[in-house]
């Protein structure tokens, strides 16, 4: 397909004409309720959020620790389903026709509801990207390339262990940008190192034009800024959402989100 | 010779690690290329006779194969119609056909280089044989089991510990197989470089459900030539049963006999309180459908939005919501049979195997059992079945006590 520019596409190109590194935040759909899930959401804009990832939750996160783990039990005892998930974002639309939206999650979800149900959906209600961390490149077949068919950017996770001579299979359907996972392992586990971090990313940036976007282990200002300022921007999702699964107001959330916005957009490339 | 145009039900996985639609990859990319690694020193293994040589040598002198075929000659009579053998797995060093599977995955892990092994365990079978190989070898062992299994399966985690395993008590989910499967796969994410993930069954993301087969397959392969000792050169069984959960002892005796059209292939589900909408129960294929988790596609319980349940069964080693890709597939091409028997006809089976032939079953054979009672009586005399007897009650003592109103401190 001639590949329009996305929400995703635009703000970036944004971002790079203004000099600034993006920030992505992640929360998970429905935590703890539909309610104080789509206020958190409706706020991350105002917060400084470039890119919006909204967590699809699922019984048997293999990718994620304790804290969204929690975070997407919370949300299924309060019966969120794709189709709230898909109510939500429509909901978020009203009020923002600009800020993009990644949906992020594992397959069997999407794969229940069907794919081209799914896609249809997701259009449809303002979705503009995926990541589905159980679909690697060798089951592109699945959902990645009928995505991109349809309009979405299918954002593909490189991480520690993509070899040189894996990278490129990565990036062939990557579009949007490609999110570095900055350790091996879990979200919410071991802190990511920018000295570690600047070169991988790098290395993928001699094989892209996408942007690289850094994640997992980021949890403080100061990190997001370390982080942001050797790549092209960065991802926090645990400490965002285990200020949620505290209860905190969504105020407080959001200033805590502001601060990590405010870190992010403040790195100058190294 | 098979039907369905299929030439062969022996020639799966493709080179995607697909059976038909079931199986696969789909993993994380951190995990990737290890797997992609896996395969191709499994691939090289596989037609190197260094690799069976030693795995012989270990299963002959360390497990104690060939285990007996052995004529269940008054369960014969007491049933009254078809001929029953029982594949004694139960008599492999830890008391499980798990030992077959773990022996070719820690050899394999050891020519990678791998210096520390992790496990899931649902009855703590799987997690005995990992620690015992483990042991044998000096390697790192770390097994996860749902805190649940922690509890009902005791002895077991005694075991492990004595063995010199790490045992993780898993308490995300409902704390059963599927949650400590989920955790081994969190570990094994973030240790990757020194970590050898030993998958129990014919689950998970490709290679694993044909690698585990491959290796228990030797099951299949003792029976052919050990009842055409018993029964006349060139006699088949008539029918094989095997219980399933993951559905490893199943494949292992199942596979040998795919091509052969005149042996009937019945699995047998862990059925619970029974198979219908309270979902008590773990029986895959007959209660499920198609969905991706661990790794591949194939039937899985879930509900209507694609959320795993959880499933339900008086034996901790059927206790998973899902099943073999392979089995899966064995499934929809109709080449063999699945059926579920309940927790109340697995206790049946379990005693009237200690009463009549003097062997403590596990529960999860005991459900293999309980079928063939269902069956055997309406069957011929010339009729052979063949049920594997893939492990050996000492770990269910507790859990049956209790089902019997047995108070085990008198």
């Amino acid at each position: 397909m001639g590949r329009d520019m996305t929400r995703i596409d635009d703000t970036f190109a944004r971002l790079r004409a203004q000099g600034k590194k993006g920030f992505v935040a992640y929360i998970m759909a429905g935590d703890p309720d539909i309610a104080t899930s789509l206020a958190v959401m409706k706020g991350l804009p105002g917060a400084g959020v470039d890119i919006i990832e909204l967590g699809m939750p699922f019984t048997d996160p293999m990718a994620d620790g304790p804290t969204i783990q929690l975070a997407g039990q919370r949300a299924l005892d309060h019966h969120m389903k794709m189709d709230q998930v898909l109510d939500m974002v429509r909901a978020f639309r009203k009020g923002d026709a600009v800020t993009p939206i990644v949906l992020m999650g594992y397959y069997n979800p999407i794969y229940a509801r069907g794919v081209d149900r799914f896609l249809a959906d997701a259009v449809s209600a303002g979705i503009d990207g995926l990541i589905v961390v159980d679909l690697p490149p060798e089951e592109d077949s699945e959902l990645c390339i009928p995505a991109q068919a349809a309009g979405l950017n299918f954002i593909r996770l490189a991480t520690p262990t993509t070899d040189a001579k894996r990278l490129p299979a990565v990036l062939k359907n990557t579009s949007g940008f490609v999110y570095y996972v900055s350790v091996t392992g879990i979200t919410g586990g071991a802190a990511a190192q920018a000295a570690d971090v600047g070169p991988e990313v790098a290395r993928i940036k001699q094989s892209t034009d996408l942007p690289v976007i850094v994640g997992f282990g980021i949890n403080t200002p100061e990190a997001a800024q370390a982080i942001a300022g050797v790549a092209d921007g960065c991802v926090v999702g645990s400490a965002i959402v285990k200020d949620i699964g505290a209860g905190k107001p969504v105020a407080e959330v959001l200033a805590n989100v502001a601060a990590l916005a405010a870190g992010a957009h403040g790195a100058t490339t190294a | 010779m098979a039907e369905d145009g299929i030439n062969s039900f022996m020639t799966g996985p493709d080179e995607a690690g697909r059976f038909g639609i079931f199986g696969g990859r789909f993993v994380s990319e951190t995990l990737m290329p290890l797997i992609l690694e896996l395969e191709e020193r499994y691939e090289f293994a596989k037609t190197d006779p260094a690799f069976w040589a030693e795995m012989e040598d270990l299963w002959t002198h360390y497990v104690g194969r060939p285990s007996p075929l052995y004529y269940a000659e008054r369960m014969t009579k007491h049933l009254g119609g078809a001929k029953i053998y029982m594949k004694r797995d139960e008599l492999n060093h830890t008391g499980a056909h798990k030992i077959n599977n773990v022996l070719g995955q820690i050899i394999l892990a050891r020519r990678m280089g791998k210096t520390r092994i992790i496990a899931e365990t649902g009855a703590g079978q799987h997690g005995v044989a990992t620690a015992t190989v483990c042991a044998k070898f000096g390697l790192k062992c770390v097994v996860y089991m749902g805190a649940h299994d922690v509890e009902r399966q005791a002895p077991n985690v005694f075991r492990m510990k004595l063995l010199g395993a790490e045992v993780v008590p898993v308490t995300s989910g409902r704390g059963t197989l599927k949650d400590a499967m989920n955790d081994a796969l969190r570990d094994w994410v973030t240790n990757v470089r020194d970590t050898f993930y030993c998958i129990g069954t014919v689950a998970g993301p490709h290679p694993y459900p044909a690698m585990v087969r491959d290796f228990q397959s030797i099951i299949g392969k003792e029976v052919r030539w050990q009842l055409a000792e018993q029964e006349g050169e060139g006699r088949l069984p008539d029918t094989v049963i095997a219980a399933i959960g993951g559905g490893s002892n199943a494949m292992g005796l199942f596979y040998p006999f795919l091509d052969d059209p005149s042996v009937g292939i019945i699995g047998v589900e862990a059925g619970g309180k029974g198979v219908d909408d309270r979902m008590e129960h773990c029986a895959s294929l007959t209660g499920g459908r198609p969905g991706v988790l661990h790794g591949n596609r194939t039937y899985l319980l879930q509900d209507e939005d694609g959320q795993i349940l959880e499933g339900f069964s008086i034996s901790a080693g059927l206790d998973y919501p899902g099943i073999g890709p392979e089995h899966a597939w064995l499934h929809d091409v109709g080449r063999a049979k699945y059926v579920s028997i309940t927790d109340a006809e697995a206790l049946e089976a379990f005693q009237l195997s200690c009463a009549l032939e003097g062997i403590i079953p596990a529960l999860e054979p005991s459900h293999a059992l309980a079928h063939v009672m269902k069956i055997a009586p309406g069957l011929p005399a010339d009729h052979i079945i063949v049920m594997n007897m893939c492990g050996r009650g000492d770990k269910d003592i507790f859990t049956v006590a209790k089902h019997l109103g047995f108070d085990m401190k008198i």
